[in-house]
């Protein structure tokens, strides 16, 4: 089954419930026209093909199926999405991929500013360059770009891989390159694969967290001075 | 005291708190960290008196008229609005700070007592989930456990922008309480230090708040109410940007307000006090014309029905309670004793919330020590205590002649100090003067 909402004439609460309601089937968007949610909260398997630039919080907590965008979007991409796959053909502006938890995310162009921020398991690859502060307190998953980052890559990062194959502006708060090992190399191979992007993963260089910031750093003089004493 | 220390002063500038907070200062390098709120004195709602109804207005009968106590949030865009018997709430305190035993205990003494409960930083467990028959899922910066069945599971969706106890900060929970389950349900390595994001990470200012607020009404299918917290910092433009923004509902949590962990410097200097947030947002309400309609929830230092009252009468729809709620089912319990002073405490004085060492099975993660709590007595405890909130309101209420509590108005009021009459906008008792009014 095969329907098509022409935004133009629908409302985004109509096309939206009419996802929610869906078990199954492919359905196509048409005149966006920048509308904000569009196609946010889909929980079931189906997929979704947006013809046009989206709003904010497109494909919104994705949890199955997959949604597409042959256009841009503007902030939240795909935020926290759980698994599933939401492909854009052109660029995103701030913070796609925000949070997401699985599945995910292909920017064929370029991410703006806060890319993969506090991302929590989801991967994602960019075919162009990320902007400032991507994956700040990133937790985990993979971010791919294979352009250019942009100043302060992972700040204060946790657990999260990233791999950038081109040059990086600068690095954030306790983040650093990590050597690449065999089982990088091979989770770029599977990314680059499920992304439909050719490039080489010897190619890509990976950072990570020095764990610098993740306790406190807490003296106690009085419990030395009472050692000395003892002694 | 014996003669000889007549002699000894001591500073009022260097007092033994002073003293000792530089000598821990010194010994460890890090800032204090802690629980429980603001303990300095401030002004608060005690500042207040009701002028009960005398000549010209008449009382209801005490113990008999009927003095409505419900209150219902986002019947304007929730298909299911939140119902409450009555105006107090139990505020959002995560399963992480508190134990499984705590969130439970709070969540059968809001089902008797007819109010909702609400998750916190960490997200919402199954068992919560179970307990409360009202709960509200909070969505903060960290976004810790954030996932869209459970958002779908709330019965309102609370966007948290800040908190009384640290208007500008995030959440934090220390490594010892960060335990497996913890750590995995916010997706953090074991026995880390966390501190959680201060900003939400795809929005930035009200505008964007506006679609935020649109994508998560579009995820729910418009079933649910949405709520902005605030820590009482800028209440009248955070209210009023808030309502433009599209909220059912505004919590302003002024600064006395409860925490599990967040530097004592924070607690103690930022953010103002709960008497004095309450009419700035009351303000913003009623210029947009949005006052009854838009749901204000006050909440840091509620602890009688005196201060429900007043609350109400200086504009809230209801009230939110933390601290309160954690001592009824227990918390501080003098039974204790020996235990607390084991950690360099006392009961009535403990706040280390963060230690994860809560003797009385509350502010824990420890299995042995949660297991001292039980539920279904702390459940029955706070149902108790939220019954004599309700029922001191109605007093109140009936003693300045109002058949519901939202009838209280600032009229009902009069100030003890000048301060109080300047920040909550009523006259000084035995005048008419409103400092800067009049
Ligand atoms: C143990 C504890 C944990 C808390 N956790 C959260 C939280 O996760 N999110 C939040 O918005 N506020 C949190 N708060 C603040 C409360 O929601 C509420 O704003 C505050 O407790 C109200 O002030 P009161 O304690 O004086 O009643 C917490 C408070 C306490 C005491």
């Amino acid at each position: 089954m095969s329907s098509t909402f022409d935004l133009s004439e629908v409302s985004l609460r109509e096309l939206n419930r009419s996802l929610h309601e869906a078990s199954s089937g492919t359905f196509r968007i048409t005149n966006p026209r920048g509308a904000h949610a569009v196609a946010a909260g889909i929980d079931a398997d189906i997929a979704v093909e947006v013809d046009g630039s989206v709003g904010y919080y497109c494909a919104g907590m994705h949890q199955v199926g997959s949604v597409t965008v042959n256009g841009n979007a503007s902030t939240g991409l795909a935020e926290n999405i759980m698994s599933g796959t939401v492909r854009i053909t052109g660029s995103a502006t701030m913070s796609a991929g925000a949070t997401g938890n699985g599945g995910l995310l292909v920017i064929e162009g370029n991410a703006g500013a806060r890319c993969g921020i506090s991302m929590k398991g989801v991967d994602i690859v960019v075919g162009g360059n990320v902007g400032h502060m991507s994956a700040f307190m990133a937790q985990a998953g993979n971010l791919v770009v294979l352009g250019d980052a942009d100043a302060d890559l992972g700040d204060s990062i946790y657990e999260a891989n990233l791999f950038v194959r081109g040059s990086v502006a600068s690095l954030g708060t306790d983040c650093v390159e990590k050597e690449v090992r065999l089982e990088h190399i091979e989770t770029l191979k599977r990314l680059l694969e499920a992304a439909g992007m050719s490039a080489e993963p010897g190619d890509f260089k990976r950072y990570g967290s020095a764990r610098q910031l993740y306790n406190f750093h807490v003296d106690d003089i009085d419990a030395e001075v009472q050692q000395k004493v003892a002694k | 005291m014996s003669n000889q220390q007549w002699n000894l002063r001591e500073s009022y500038t260097y007092d033994r708190n002073v003293i000792a907070e530089i000598r821990r200062a010194a010994n460890t390098g890090i800032y204090r960290i802690r629980g429980w709120g603001a303990k300095r004195e401030l002004p608060t709602l005690d500042d207040l008196v009701f002028l009960g109804a005398s000549m010209s207005r008449y009382p209801l009968e005490g113990y008999r008229e009927a003095c409505g106590t419900d209150v219902v949030i986002g019947a304007e865009n929730a298909e299911r609005p939140v119902k409450l018997d009555i105006p107090i709430t139990i505020a959002g305190m995560s399963f992480g700070s508190l134990s499984a035993q705590a969130k439970e205990a709070l969540g059968r003494g809001a089902n008797a007592a007819g109010t909702s409960t609400t998750t916190g930083d960490g997200g919402m467990t199954s068992e919560e989930r179970e307990h409360s028959a009202t709960l509200v899922y909070q969505y903060l910066p960290s976004r810790y456990g954030m996932n869209p069945d459970d958002l779908r599971k709330a019965d309102a969706i609370e966007i948290v922008v800040g908190q009384g106890a640290k208007p500008g900060g995030g959440g934090m929970l220390m490594g010892q309480k960060i335990t497996e389950r913890v750590a995995q349900m916010r997706t953090l390595p074991e026995g880390i230090d966390q501190r959680s994001a201060c900003r939400h990470p795809d929005w930035t200012g009200p505008d964007d708040l506006e679609i935020k607020i649109i994508e998560l009404r579009e995820i729910v299918d418009w079933q649910v109410p949405v709520y902005v917290k605030v820590g009482a910092a800028r209440p009248y433009y955070d209210t009023a940007l808030a309502v433009k923004a599209g909220a059912d509902a505004v919590v302003v949590d002024g600064m006395q307000g409860g925490t599990a962990a967040t530097q004592d410097v924070f607690i103690e200097h930022v953010g103002i006090p709960t008497i004095a947030a309450i009419p700035e947002a009351v303000r913003a309400l009623k210029e947009l014309g949005a006052h009854r309609r838009v749901k204000l929830i006050a909440a840091g230092g509620i602890r009688s029905g005196a201060d429900v009252a007043k609350a109400l009468a200086l504009g809230a729809d209801a009230v939110s309670i933390g601290t309160a709620a954690l001592i009824a089912i227990g918390d501080n319990d003098p039974a204790y004793e020996d235990e607390y002073q084991q950690l360099g405490s006392s009961a009535g004085y403990w706040d280390d919330f963060q230690g994860g060492m809560d003797p009385a099975g509350i502010t824990t993660q420890d299995p042995e020590l949660s297991a001292r709590l039980d539920p279904v007595i702390g459940g029955r405890r706070l149902a108790n205590y939220l019954q004599v909130l309700a029922l001191e309101t109605q007093t109140l209420a009936r003693a300045c002649g109002k058949s519901h509590v939202h009838n209280l108005e600032p009229q009902d009021l009069a100030a003890l100090t000048v301060e109080a009459a300047a920040m909550a906008n009523v006259p000084l008792a035995g005048t008419s003067w409103i400092p800067g009014q009049s």
